[in-house]
């Protein structure tokens, strides 16, 4: 039994690291694709993410509306949504401040897309969340505390 | 290969909404198996989605997403039967591309 066991969990073992290497090889194919902005995703400040998406110092705006819970019971599933009522807004992103990854999630919306999308993100633990937002070629933002009480990065 | 995604694409008074339910591991990197080694980033980065030909929404997904990503958004125009397509790319070189007619 437990010798079966640990073959298992050796088996197991192999398997982490025969993916990390599958991970490790495909890494050229992500760089290559440029269009993904890994330089705001995997910034670990605020401001380096703001600067990764080329907002250096967006203004507070009451425009910029986050539509999200306060209490998030499970931090891996948190609802967020983000209004802009802004004309001619053209990009949204949000960010989580005390993620290890801060920008969650980015929208480009070309002509006739409204200002108005909703996802669901995780949070590690209780944080502020901005929405920033490019609106005629200036950036907005506006930020909404939300306690978590159960974190859902790594558990 | 990755499972269909939900795609609800409805037309009210001119305006379409979409919302699009993709399945999805979204593993951030961090977490670590029970042997202890670290389970690889597995996450959509991208995504968009085009009604007939034309974009509606392309969007950029960091690891910080949910498991099995939720997405709504909403545009001008469409009309009922009109084609709603949602394409999605993860850092592995996944693709899935699944299409819906607008109700």
């Amino acid at each position: 039994m437990n010798h079966q066991r640990r073959d298992t969990l050796k088996a197991g073992g192999g398997l982490g690291v025969l993916g990390l290497l599958v991970a490790a090889g495909l890494v050229r194919p992500e760089m290559a694709e440029a269009a993904w902005n890994k330089t705001a995703f995997e910034a670990k400040t605020l401001d380096a993410a703001f600067a990764g998406i080329g907002a250096a110092k967006p203004a507070e705006s009451a425009d910029v509306v986050i539509t999200a819970p306060d209490i998030a019971e499970n931090g891996a599933v948190v609802p967020v949504g983000v209004v802009s009522n802004l004309p001619k807004t053209e990009y949204i992103a949000i960010m989580i401040e005390k993620n290890p990854n801060m920008l969650a999630a980015s929208f480009s919306l070309p002509e006739g897309t409204m200002a108005d999308v909703q996802t669901r993100v995780k949070m590690g633990q209780t944080s502020d969340v901005y929405a920033v937002v490019k609106a005629d070629g200036k950036f907005y933002m506006s930020k909404k505390e939300i306690k978590v009480t159960l974190g859902g990065c790594g558990g | 290969m990755a499972n269909p995604m939900r795609i609800r694409a409805a037309v009210k008074e001119g305006v379409t909404e979409v919302r699009v339910l993709m399945s999805h591991v979204m593993e951030t990197g961090q977490r670590k198996d029970s042997s202890g080694a670290l389970i690889p980033a597995h996450f959509i980065t991208e995504l968009n989605a085009k009604h007939n030909d034309k974009v509606v929404l392309n969007a950029e997904f960091g690891p910080s997403v949910s498991t099995n990503p939720y997405l709504a958004f909403k545009f001008n125009g469409g009309a009922k039967g009109d084609k709603l397509a949602v394409t999605w790319v993860d850092n592995k070189g996944d693709t899935r591309t699944d299409e819906v007619q607008i109700a």
